[in-house]
């Protein structure tokens, strides 16, 4: 059995776990009491360690199963929530991102055990009269209660004769065999994957020769609750029953060492050593108890192991820089696969009735053939709509990390701030939604770190003592906009003009004419940074251009609104998706070409007296600015159909402060189109973004307006 | 749709199969005079002749693209490529789609497809490559059928060079 195919999903489930314990925390630290939370919690944290623990992720495993300890007593009233102690729990949800992280990228989740936390996870519990180990003690108190009746299970084995024989072999050389009994919990639902896991941990530590149910009954999950194994092995057999019963959902593991004389196959039962045998299991059990007490103890030297793990940690990083080993999924509602379930049977019954229509060619069926491809037409609109849907997903996924960030930002930067969040919901392609997080999370630090004030500044202003950051997403035509909005000081223009100045970036002269806007426009440049001091928040002078980069490189733009002393707002504009643009629809000499409507900034229609020469190259002054002109029929060798006399009609295209005017032949009009690529073999034309399929199957080629410019 | 398609395999799987071992099927095409086969396993499909969307800055062979059922797919003219005159577009010129290992599907213009041919393997004679000529560069092999012999082209190196 293979757990690598559940992989996706386990990422997916704890991601989602995660990010829910990240939320029920943030509640519970606003309201200790709060019942409903903590259960929420509670049941959070318990999937996830039911779900590492299947996966076979001890690490893992073990710091949510101390983490659910704590739940534990906080729910039963034992613990009151504490300060300190959400610290600690926020600090295990990182590790647990953390090992969630490793997973992805290399299906392993690393050797950091994390045992700081574990320590102090248990010091918590300590506080309460130390239920936890008290509670494991008594666990294994019952198990020995029911060691002693069902400990001879190996010895009812049917062995064949060549069984008997490598248990002899190995008994003369010397090697231990060992009998194992385990028995999987009643409400255990994956027995067959538990009882895998067993399999898995016993062969590491011996070598499994006869398994009763055989080995593949039990993958089969063909058997009650128990199954039992000989093993040949050098170790101890307390280990392995420690490695057995580490599996979780396991009620007990029994073992001891085989006696042939006493199979009852092999020879009639011998019950002389019966109680040999109850009495080894007896002193296994009470060594169990100190052995548990080591792991504390183990625990309690925390820091010493936990600089260890430091560099271990680091050697797993290296290995990670390739790609990760799990693909990106997206989460389909039902419905939307249903309505696309209902969208490709009404195609294929519209493919159906224009194949008899188009047999049936008799002079009246050609108005039942427009019907048709009319009717197919709606249909691939709509399959069209909704393949798109699915491709979004909410960007509820990336912000709900980020009232967790400003709490600790609140902690780190000692400024009282709240998060204020709406539109959660708003949707957007699957690609912009993974990419969009960083920008963010740079521009709800910078509003925290330089946007809201100081307290003592906030108090003289008049301001509310807890300074506010809001961060609303909304769909706006065919845009989503998401924006970061504060209460703080605003940009101070004159500062940045100083400090750009003082950076070489702009003289005193320019200063002096530069807009505000152009002013903060400067704040985009790459290694600019207004803050006074670096912290390790913001203020390393990367951030606001990789911002802009990013936002770019997925087809949007950032703009941003401030007044000086009230706060400023960061707007994000995002396409819906992006293979699908709207793009200006033009005819040069007799072909057609899409230019993306994103660059264009106007159309115009220029009389030839007005383009005038400049250095040899023709322009045109428009509305006082001086603009190139650039003859798309030279550029793209076409004859083009103008006569020299007639009007130009010239698209004004801006890359960043660049601007030109393309010169065209004819207008068509404003289109949705769709990207294609022009495949691999067509490279070098480095003005042609793409190609995009008309209405009547006819190509058009895209126009990269800024690789023209 | 103006694409209608030819039907190109013309044995069954099974069929094919058993003699896969010791033959092959080429496709015969003809350019002007002169006549080429293409190895079946090669190709993707055949179309007739469509609108083709010139794309600029590309060299003369490459007409442009076309639309294949919602794919963009570059063409190339095998004519320029082999150094005969300009196409002459007829009802009998096809588009013969081929899947190459490093670009996709790519296109190649030809005059007429004729037919489909069984060559045996010992029947297929590989040539020598002669860097000097252009020509015999895209031709890898000659084969025998019914006494003619069939130029064979290997259409991987018409994409590979100068890309």
């Amino acid at each position: 059995m293979d757990v690598s195919q559940y992989l996706e999903i386990f990422l997916d489930e704890t991601r989602e776990h995660l990010q829910n314990l990240n939320t029920q925390i943030l509640e519970l630290e606003a309201d200790p009491e709060g019942e409903d939370t903590i259960k929420e919690i509670f049941r959070a944290a318990h999937s996830l360690k039911g779900m590492a623990g299947t996966m076979g992720y001890k690490r893992m495993q073990n710091l949510t199963h101390d983490m659910e300890n704590v739940f534990t007593e906080v729910r039963n009233g034992n613990i009151k929530v504490r300060p300190d102690m959400i610290d600690v729990l926020f600090k295990c949800l990182d590790a647990l991102e953390e090992y969630t992280d490793n997973i992805q990228t290399t299906a392993d989740e690393g050797t950091n055990d994390n045992e700081a936390l574990i320590k102090q996870l248990n010091e918590i519990l300590n506080e309460k009269g130390g239920a936890a180990p008290k509670s494991s003690s008594s666990v294994s108190a019952v198990k020995t209660a029911n060691v002693l009746v069902e400990g001879d299970r190996w010895d009812a084995i049917t062995l064949d004769d060549s069984q008997v024989n490598v248990i002899k072999e190995a008994q003369n050389m010397g090697k231990r065999v060992y009998g194992l009994n385990v028995t999987i919990q009643e409400s255990c639902i994956l027995k067959a994957a538990r009882a895998f896991l067993v399999f898995k941990a016993v062969e590491e530590r011996g070598e499994i020769i006869v398994s009763d149910p055989s080995a593949q009954d039990v993958e089969d999950e063909k058997f009650d609750s128990d199954f039992t194994l000989i093993v040949l092995s050098d170790v101890d057999i307390d280990e392995i029953i420690q490695a057995a019963e580490s599996v979780s959902e396991i009620e007990k593991a029994v073992g001891g060492i085989i006696d042939l004389e006493k199979n009852k196959h092999y020879k009639a039962g011998n019950d002389n050593s019966v109680t040999s045998f109850q009495e080894t299991e007896a002193s296994e059990r009470t060594e169990n108890v100190p052995a548990v007490q080591e792991q504390a103890s183990a625990a309690d030297s925390g820091a010493k192991p936990a600089a260890q793990a430091v560099p271990a940690k680091t050697d797993v990083k290296k290995q990670v820089s390739g790609k990760p080993v799990v693909n990106r999924t997206v989460r389909v509602d039902i419905e939307k696969l249903d309505s696309l379930m209902n969208l490709v049977s009404e195609l294929i019954i519209a493919k159906n009735s224009l194949v008899s229509a188009s047999s049936q060619e008799q002079v009246g069926a050609h108005n039942s053939f427009d019907e048709q491809i009319e009717y197919l037409e709606s249909v691939t609109t709509n399959l069209h709509e909704s393949v798109m849907k699915v491709r979004m997903v909410p960007i509820e996924s990336v912000v709900n990390k980020f009232p967790r960030m400003i709490r600790d930002l609140s902690k780190k930067l000692d400024k009282k701030m709240e998060l204020y969040m709406t539109g959660e919901d708003t949707e957007l392609d699957r690609t912009v939604v993974d990419e969009i997080g960083d920008p963010l999370m740079h521009l709800l630090r910078n509003s925290a770190d330089h946007g809201l004030e100081s307290a003592e500044v906030r108090a003289e202003r008049g301001k509310p003592a807890v300074g506010s950051i809001f961060l609303d997403a909304y769909q706006e035509g065919n845009n989503v906009v998401i924006e970061v909005r504060d209460d703080g000081n605003g940009i101070d223009v004159e500062a940045v003009k100083n400090k750009a100045i003082e950076r070489g970036a702009i003289t005193p002269e320019q200063a002096a004419n530069m807009t505000d806007k152009e002013v903060i426009g400067l704040l985009f440049l790459p290694s600019f940074s207004t803050a006074k001091q670096v912290t390790d928040v913001s203020g390393r002078g990367v951030g606001l251009d990789v911002v802009k980069s990013k936002i770019e490189s997925l087809s949007g733009e950032v703009e941003v609104k401030s007044t000086l002393g009230e706060g400023s707002t960061w707007i994000i504009r995002l396409p819906l998706t992006l293979a699908i643009v709207q793009a200006l629809m033009v005819v040069v000499g007799n072909e057609k070409y899409a230019i993306p409507l994103g660059a264009i900034q106007t159309l115009e229609d220029i009389p030839p007296t007005d383009v005038k020469l400049v250095q040899n190259k023709e322009v045109i002054n428009l509305r006082g600015t001086v603009i190139p002109l650039i003859y798309l029929s030279e550029v793209l060798d076409v004859e083009s159909k103008k006569a020299e006399n007639e009007s130009l009609i010239v698209v004004i295209v801006k890359k960043g402060d660049q601007m030109a005017g393309l010169v065209i032949d004819e207008l068509i009009g404003q289109q949705e189109i769709v990207i294609k690529s022009l495949g691999k073999y067509i490279k070098q034309c480095k003005f042609i973004s793409g190609a995009t399929i008309l209405g009547d199957g006819e190509i058009a080629l895209i126009l990269d307006a800024n690789a023209l410019i | 749709m103006d694409m209608s398609l030819v039907n190109v395999g013309m044995n069954t799987p099974a069929e094919e199969s058993k003699r896969a071992i010791e033959t092959i099927q080429f496709i015969v095409i003809r350019l002007g005079d002169e006549q080429y086969g293409i190895d079946i396993r090669n190709i993707d499909n055949i179309v007739r002749m469509q609108h083709i969307t010139r794309v600029p800055k590309m060299p003369v062979y490459l007409k442009g693209v076309i639309n294949l059922r919602g794919e963009v797919i570059p063409v190339i003219s095998m004519r320029l490529k082999m150094g005969l005159a300009e196409d002459e577009f007829t009802k009998n010129t096809r588009i013969i789609v081929v899947k190459l290992d490093q670009e996709g599907n790519v296109g190649f213009l030809v005059d007429e497809v004729k037919e489909v041919v069984t060559l045996a393997v010992s029947d297929i004679e590989k040539l020598n490559y002669n860097a000097n000529e252009e020509k015999v560069n895209l031709i890898n092999a000659v084969g025998k059928h019914n006494e003619e012999l069939i130029s064979l082209v290997d259409l991987n190196a018409v994409s590979l060079e100068d890309n």
